[in-house]
C-alpha cells in the first residue's frame, strides 16, 4: 500500500505536486480543513504565497492542528512558501507560521522576480545534480543544531532537513524530476 | 545561473494559483490587500471603475507610486502598461515589478502591435476573450493569461463569456484531424505547434486567471468553478463599502469555491458590493475588452 500523502491545498502550485507524486505512483488528498489531516502519513506544503497560505490556515482552524502534527514528526516536504511556513522564525515580518524546523528563513532573499533563476545544484543523497528553479526564493539564514544542510547556493543553505521534515527554497515540482520527492518519501535525507 | 527564462516567468504565475490578485492605487490599499490574503497586488493609477467615470487617457501608474507600493508589501507587485507601450513596460521592468500586465484597461498606445514580450526579464500577463487571442499573446511572449471580462463594471458576464469561449475552443482541439488543427492555427494566426501543444495538454501551457467584473465572493467562486486558476479583482474591493472584509471574503471563496457552505458563510455581513453596470448600457467606446486583437 502506498502511503497516504496530503498536499496542503489552500493556495499555490498544488497541481504540480500532484503530478510529481503521481510519477511515483502515489495519489494524494487535498488538505484544506482540520479533518483532512486525519489518517495522512505525510504532508506536502507547496509553493505559493506564504502570507496567503498562513492566513487561510489561521482562519479555517488549520494552524494549530498543523503545528501539532509537525511537532509530532509528521513527514513533511515543504517547497519555497512551504519552507517559510515550517521555519521556526523569519527574519522580518509578522505572519502566521507552522514551525517544526529549527531554522531562521529570509523571505525573497535572492530578490524579486527579475532575480528569479534556474541552476543545477548538488544535493546530498542524489548522485547527479538537480535542476533547481528559484522563484522570489527564500534562503536559510540560520540553522539549528539538529538541522542538516542538503544543498547550498554559494554559502546559503537552500535545502535542509531535520527528522522527517525536508524544506527547500526551490521547486522540484516545476521540473519532470521526482527524485527529491522520492528522497523525502524514502526517509528524507537524514 | 539563468534569469528571465520561460520556466521562471511561467513559474511565478504557478505560485499564484488558487489566489486573488487585487488592484491597488497606493501603499495603504496594498497593505489591506496583503493582510486580507492577496497573493499579489496590481499597482495602477486609478481602478477601472474610476477610469470609466473620469475618462481621459489612462496610463501606467506614476513610478513613485509603484515604488511606494513595492516597499509596502512582501507579496509580488504587478503593474499595468498600455497595449503596445513597450517604453512603459521597460520603465516597469527597471522599477523591478514582478509582473507586467499589458492591459486593455489602459488607453492603448499602439493599434497595430502589442509589446514584443520575449526580450524582457520581467514576465507579462495579457487579457484574452477567446483561445486565439490568448495564443497570440503567448506567441508574443506572455507568461500568463487572464480573461478580459469587462473591467470596472462589477458585472461578471463578460468574464464568463471569455472563459467559456477559451474552454470550449480548447476542448474541441483534440478531436480534430491534423488538417483541421492546421486550419484552426491559421484562423487564430498562431503556429500549428502551439495549437498541438494545447490539444495534447488539454489546457493552456500557462496559468489562466479570471479578470474583469468580478465583484463578490460568489463571482470569484463561479470563475474558479468554470476552470480559472485564480482571480483578479479590480474595482470590486475598494469600491465596496468594507474593503478589508470584502477582500478577505473573496480570498476565502476562491480557495473554497467548491464549497457553497463556505462561500455563503464568508459572504455574510459584508455590506454593499460595488454598484455595477449593465453591459448593454455601455457605449461601444466604453467596452474595454474590445481593445487589442
Amino acid at each position: 500500500m502506498p502511503p497516504n500523502i496530503g498536499v496542503l491545498a489552500l493556495q499555490g502550485d498544488v497541481r504540480e505536486h500532484r503530478v510529481a507524486l503521481g510519477r511515483l505512483g502515489i495519489s494524494y488528498r487535498p488538505v484544506r480543513l482540520p479533518e483532512d489531516l486525519e489518517e495522512i502519513e505525510g504532508l506536502v506544503i507547496p509553493g505559493g504565497e506564504s502570507t496567503t497560505i498562513g492566513r487561510l490556515a489561521e482562519r479555517f482552524g488549520l494552524l494549530h492542528p498543523l503545528r501539532a502534527a509537525l511537532a509530532d514528526g509528521l513527514p513533511t516536504l515543504a517547497t519555497c512558501a512551504g519552507m517559510i511556513l515550517v521555519a521556526g522564525s523569519i527574519v522580518e515580518g509578522d505572519q502566521p507560521l507552522l514551525g517544526g524546523l529549527d531554522v531562521v528563513v529570509r523571505r525573497n532573499a535572492f530578490g524579486r522576480q527579475n532575480e528569479s533563476f534556474e541552476m543545477d545544484l548538488d544535493v546530498k543523497g542524489l548522485d547527479r545534480p538537480f535542476h533547481g528553479v528559484f522563484i522570489r526564493a527564500p534562503w536559510v539564514e540560520k540553522v539549528g543544531s539538529d538541522v542538516e544542510v542538503l544543498a547550498r547556493v554559494g554559502d546559503r543553505p537552500v535545502m535542509v532537513s531535520s527528522g522527517r521534515i525536508v524544506a527547500l527554497s526551490f521547486h522540484p515540482e516545476l521540473t519532470d524530476d521526482s527524485r527529491i520527492h522520492r528522497l523525502w518519501m524514502e526517509g528524507g535525507g537524514s | 545561473m539563468k534569469t528571465g527564462t520561460e520556466l521562471v516567468k511561467r513559474g511565478l504565475a504557478d505560485m499564484l494559483k488558487g489566489g486573488v490578485i487585487m488592484d491597488v492605487v497606493d501603499a495603504d490599499q496594498a497593505r489591506i490587500a496583503e493582510d486580507a490574503g492577496a497573493v499579489a497586488v496590481m499597482a495602477l493609477e486609478r481602478v477601472p471603475a474610476d477610469i470609466r467615470k473620469d475618462g481621459g487617457v489612462a496610463r501606467m501608474a506614476n513610478p513613485a507610486k509603484v515604488t511606494e507600493i513595492m516597499g509596502a508589501v512582501t507579496i509580488p507587485v504587478m503593474a499595468k502598461c498600455r497595449i503596445g507601450h513597450f517604453l512603459e513596460a521597460r520603465v516597469l521592468e527597471e522599477l523591478g515589478v514582478d509582473y507586467i500586465d499589458e492591459s486593455e484597461v489602459l488607453t492603448p498606445a499602439d493599434e497595430e502591435y502589442h509589446v514584443d514580450k520575449w526580450p524582457f526579464t520581467t514576465p507579462f500577463v495579457c487579457g484574452a476573450r477567446d483561445l486565439g487571442e490568448g495564443l497570440r499573446r503567448l506567441s508574443e511572449g506572455a507568461a500568463m493569461i487572464r480573461t478580459k471580462g469587462e473591467a470596472g463594471t462589477g458585472n461578471v458576464v463578460e468574464a464568463v463569456r471569455h472563459i467559456r469561449a477559451i474552454t470550449s475552443q480548447m476542448e474541441a482541439l483534440p478531436d480534430m484531424t491534423d488538417e483541421e488543427q492546421a486550419h484552426q492555427a491559421r484562423m487564430m494566426r498562431v503556429s500549428v505547434e502551439l495549437v498541438k501543444e494545447v490539444a495534447s495538454l488539454g489546457r493552456l501551457p500557462v496559468v489562466n486567471f479570471a479578470a474583469g467584473g468580478i465583484a463578490t465572493p460568489s463571482d470569484a467562486a463561479l470563475m474558479m468553478a468554470l476552470g480559472c486558476d485564480g482571480v483578479f479583482v479590480g474595482s470590486g474591493i475598494f469600491k465596496s463599502s468594507q474593503p478589508a472584509a470584502y477582500a478577505a471574503a473573496i480570498v476565502e471563496a476562491t480557495t473554497f469555491w467548491d464549497s457553497p457552505g463556505v462561500v455563503a458563510k464568508v459572504s455574510r455581513g459584508l455590506g454593499e458590493p460595488m454598484r455595477g453596470k449593465e453591459i448593454a448600457t455601455l457605449e461601444p467606446a466604453e467596452r474595454l475588452a474590445a481593445r487589442g486583437w
